[in-house]
């Protein structure tokens, strides 16, 4: 099977501090990957670089389908509310305005959806983040720390998110310092060390 | 394509409307000096009729700058400018249309206030026409130039204090050729060869600017 996600001899470099090196990744259809490793180890400049947010000190990476990217920030201006923050994401994933509100829902913000994202709790910005991973089919997903800031519920939520994904097709890297909910796809971790 | 238009210009024109005094500050700032400026002369000094363009094109390009800094910041600050960059979408355009929304929400309303402005510091009647339109074409091309070095200083460490620095040699030539043309017609003069010059700048930061801004954003990310 063609890998989704193909890392050859990468080496990512923030500042002057070489992060990581000569790490090869293969990702496949049905697999998450968990990266895991101590804060400051190089866990989201990789995600950029795999993201195409930040270019490689070395090595290649190839990239086999579209994908959606959630950052330690959430992409969610606080001044909009979630419905015209994920109205704004639709138009540029090009998706249909009639997928936003069943994934506000589907994230369990519905009744929050007009208010200023101010006004939410860090937990609800974040789900108002994970929501635009349901307003277009992109079977790549790179994932920086989903679960932060969420309840127990909220994570319950990530993971039927993660396994309806996976049982579609797709693939998800992400990291978190915490275990990952879920059941469907195949496992995989790694662990980054200095 | 018309829709991801319409959803940048929409989710633009809500953020300028929810914060409203971002997009009164220039305005206000320009009424304040300008008027400053007449309390500040000799009750019905000819001189200061005389100096009217020049004044108002200093006020409007310094009103124009306030509030630069904070341009892309934001986006980058809560994570936008990471998903406009992952979405595949034209960078360019987006930018374009943000500096586009920024010219709509301060040029456009101190192009409209030149006039009684001009009036206000004892220049009435003739050439008024001139200064309005050389400010239409000129406003503009302040912003581009702003936005692009906006984009080029985003990472760096007290942004807002080189900002200003960076921008204003680049602008000289349009606060030079702008209040020229007012200054021409003023005097009864033909203003068209500054207007050429203003329009023709325009163009050329039209077509070049969000490109370059857009490319140092990517930079700014990396």
């Amino acid at each position: 099977m063609e890998p989704l996600l193909l890392v050859q001899g990468l080496a990512v470099r923030r500042g002057d501090r070489l992060l990581l090196r000569d790490l090869d990744l293969r990702l496949q259809p049905g697999e998450r990957l968990h990266l895991r490793g101590a804060n400051g180890i190089g866990k989201s400049s990789l995600l950029e670089c795999l993201a195409g947010l930040r270019t490689a000190e070395a090595g290649q990476v190839v990239r086999r389908a579209p994908l959606h990217w959630l950052g330690h920030r959430h992409g969610v201006n606080l001044a909009l509310s979630p419905l015209e923050n994920l109205g704004y994401a639709a138009a540029l994933l090009g998706a249909g305005e009639a997928a936003v509100l069943p994934a506000l829902e589907q994230l369990g913000l519905g009744r929050q959806r007009h208010r200023p994202c101010a006004q939410l709790s860090a937990g609800q910005r974040r789900r108002t983040a994970l929501a635009r991973l349901l307003l277009s089919r992109r079977p790549l997903w790179l994932l920086d720390e989903p679960l932060a800031g969420l309840d127990a519920e909220g994570i319950e939520r990530v993971g039927a998110l993660l396994d309806a994904h996976l049982a579609s097709g797709g693939a998800v890297l992400l990291t978190s310092h915490q275990p990952l909910p879920g059941r469907l796809g195949v496992f995989l971790e790694r662990s980054l060390t200095r | 394509m018309s829709r991801l238009i319409l959803a940048l210009v929409q989710r633009e024109a809500r953020l300028w409307l929810r914060r409203k005094a971002d997009a009164l500050l220039p305005l206000l700032f320009l009424a304040i000096t300008v008027t400053l400026f007449g309390l500040g002369a000799r009750p019905n000094d000819p001189a200061l009729a005389q100096s009217a363009p020049a004044v108002i094109w200093v006020c409007s390009l310094l009103a124009m700058l306030l509030g630069l800094d904070r341009l892309f910041r934001e986006d980058r600050e809560d994570g936008s400018l990471e998903l406009l960059q992952v979405s595949g979408q034209p960078l360019a355009l987006a930018v374009a249309l943000k500096l586009l929304m920024h010219w709509v929400m301060t040029g456009l309303p101190v192009c409209l206030l030149a006039a009684p402005l001009a009036s206000q510091l004892g220049w009435s009647g003739a050439g008024q026409g001139t200064l309005v339109l050389s400010l239409v074409l000129g406003t503009p091309v302040l912003t581009l130039i702003g936005g692009f070095v906006a984009a080029l200083t985003l990472g760096l460490p007290r942004a807002g204090l080189l900002l200003p620095g960076l921008v204003l040699p680049l602008v000289v030539p349009i606060l030079i050729f702008g209040s020229g043309a007012a200054r021409l017609a003023q005097s009864g003069a033909d203003p068209a060869g500054p207007l050429y010059f203003l329009a023709a700048a325009l163009v050329l930061a039209l077509t070049l600017l969000p490109g370059l801004a857009a490319a140092a954003l990517r930079n700014a990310s990396d």
